[in-house]
């Protein structure tokens, strides 16, 4: 079960604005699908390695050389707000 | 009557009469179109045709035109996942394969519809409205590549790209009638494709044959350092075009037929496999007992990747901005405003997994049955070539049926997201109706090993006729 106070903290963690009647809608149908997951418990994990990707690879190095890449301009096109080159954003802090 | 055309078919065309005609002709029939497949049409697809014409570009798909799914980059032309949350976005560049497609001649026609951000089974989740299936526009075209099998199925493209991330290609490949490959993880590279869940997903080609699937994957796959998952692994698709599957060893799941399967789909699959045993391959059942646990280990998965993939749709950097007195209120709500229904319960829950405290009973515990489940296909492919199911449970259901009970769609999911975690190659093709309704069998292969699944599916092609029914004249 995941309750209210739950989803509205989690809605903080992840940025999605979460008003009281969503949160309780959420509640539900979070919490069906959480217990759903939750049959995962009766699966005997001990001493399993966590598979995390297929590929069978581990870290992919490349030269620290200079290549060609996108056009400042072409980049802040798709900005909202843009000053100097940058992308503006409201204040953080 | 619905016309469909292959490959080879439209390269005819192009020689009688021009590649300007041919896709002007597939612009005029996408324009009396009602299905709602296109989210856009590209601007420059006559001109890219004119240049074939002019001899510019060449190549084997040569004024061949081709529909994209709209999570997959194109420089110039729109690509919104079927969010609001990226109204307005135009890539400045082009993602791999479709830098691959163009210089290989082929036409990018347009944008398919998708579930928002791929995350679904039937369509219903774009914010640009559900896209009909060709077959019975009262029910989806599957998800989430639902436009790019529609306009196959409906002749509006004779091919088209889609991602699979838990069966979003052969999902909709089946419910449509069309083939449908989900390629090897790491067999093309994902530059340019908006992540969903980066560890499961690929980008794979829609057709109305598997000559046209093996022709498409021999341009779009290779290696590619931009993606580090990509692999370097050289695999001729159209060599593989081989009539001739005697001696193949063909195992059954049991645990795919289970409780649920709609009968007339069980049996359409089991004359498939019956037909293969007559062309002289052999089967057995097999049992591959984690596939229970599959997918509730799939959708952890998905929802902790989408939860960090989806975290860069911020009213930053594009899409559009809702107001805030701060940078967290303002990006908390263009999230609220922007995402649909889906996708922020799939954020949420994704979050809720990963969040302190319960990070080792579900995300840790989901990658560990990922492993009992890659092992199940380990054990299978000791023994057998390749593996046997439907691709579907049940053929396609009613526009808004499921809509409401997010969890009933998830489990419609239950027979293509095991070979998402275990990344093994996948194919769905025609295998006859039930009730009317196109229904797909699954073949698996082992990995990087689409030869093998390409032999099987073309040979299946050639000794039946299932991918000869259109819709409106069902076979």
């Amino acid at each position: 079960m995941i309750t209210k106070d739950e989803v509205e903290h989690v809605g903080w963690l992840c940025r999605i604005e979460i008003d009281d009647a969503e949160a309780e809608d959420y509640a539900v149908k979070l919490s069906s699908v959480l217990d759903y997951f939750g049959q995962l418990d009766e699966v005997d994990t001990e001493g399993v390695e966590p598979t995390y990707h297929m590929a069978d690879i581990m870290n992919v190095f490349r030269e620290d050389v200079v290549t060609p890449s996108l056009d400042q301009k072409d980049v802040l096109t798709n900005t909202a707000e843009e000053k100097d080159g940058y992308i503006k954003a409201p204040r953080i802090i | 009557m619905t016309k469909w055309l292959s490959i080879s078919d439209v390269k005819e065309k192009i020689v009688a009469t021009s590649a300007e005609e041919v896709t002007a002709s597939y612009l005029e029939t996408i324009e009396k179109s009602s299905i709602n497949g296109y989210t856009c049409i590209s601007d420059g697809a006559l001109d890219a045709a004119k240049m074939v014409d002019k001899g510019e570009v060449a190549g084997p798909l040569a004024g061949v035109p081709i529909a994209i799914k709209d999570n997959i980059s194109t420089k110039g032309l729109a690509t919104t996942c079927s969010s609001k949350i990226l109204e307005g976005y135009v890539p400045p560049y082009d993602a791999h394969v479709i830098e691959r497609l163009k210089a290989a001649g082929a036409v990018i026609i347009g944008k398919t519809n998708m579930d928002e951000f791929a995350m679904g089974t039937s369509t219903e989740s774009s914010c640009y409205g559900v896209t009909l299936n060709p077959w019975d526009h009262e029910r989806v075209p599957g998800g989430s590549s639902g436009g790019s099998a529609a306009v196959v199925a409906a002749g509006e493209a004779p091919i088209s790209l889609g991602s699979d991330t838990g069966g979003s290609v052969r999902c909709p490949a089946a419910f449509c009638g069309v083939v449908g490959l989900k390629p090897t993880y790491g067999a093309v590279s994902r530059y340019g494709l908006i992540s969903y869940a980066n560890s499961l997903e690929q980008i794979g080609p829609m057709a109305t044959c598997v000559e046209d699937i093996a022709a498409v994957m021999d341009v779009i796959g290779g290696y590619d350092a931009r993606d580090s998952t990509s692999i370097d692994k050289k695999i001729d698709h159209q060599a593989a075009l081989v009539d001739d599957v005697k001696g193949l060893k063909i195992g059954v799941p049991d645990e795919y037929f289970g409780e649920g399967v709609d009968t007339g789909t069980e049996k359409a699959v089991w004359d498939a496999i019956n037909k293969f045993e007559e062309m002289g391959a052999s089967w057995e059942k097999v049992s591959m007992p984690n596939t229970k646990y599959a997918l509730a280990a799939y959708y952890t998965i998905a929802m902790s990747e989408a939860s960090s993939n989806l975290a860069r749709f911020d009213g930053t950097r594009y899409g559009p901005r809702s107001d805030g007195e701060n940078w967290h209120v303002m990006a908390s709500r263009t999230r609220a405003e922007n995402f649909g229904k889906e996708v922020q319960r799939r954020i949420l829950l994704g979050t809720y997994a990963l969040s302190a405290g319960y990070q080792d009973k579900y995300y840790l515990k989901a990658l560990q049955v990922r492993t009992l489940v890659k092992q199940d296909f380990e054990r299978a492919f000791a023994n057998f070539d390749v593996l046997m199911a439907p691709t579907m449970p049940l053929p396609a259901f009613k526009i808004g049926e499921k809509v409401e009970d997010p969890l009933s769609q998830y489990l419609t999911d239950v027979n293509t997201v095991p070979m998402n975690l275990a990344g093994v190659p996948c194919i769905s093709v025609p295998c006859g109706s039930s009730d009317g309704l196109p229904v797909g069998l699954q073949i698996i292969g082992n990995h990087f090993d689409e030869a093998t699944l390409i032999r099987t599916a073309y040979s299946f092609e050639k000794n039946t006729d299932h991918n000869k029914a259109r819709p409106g004249e069902v076979a």
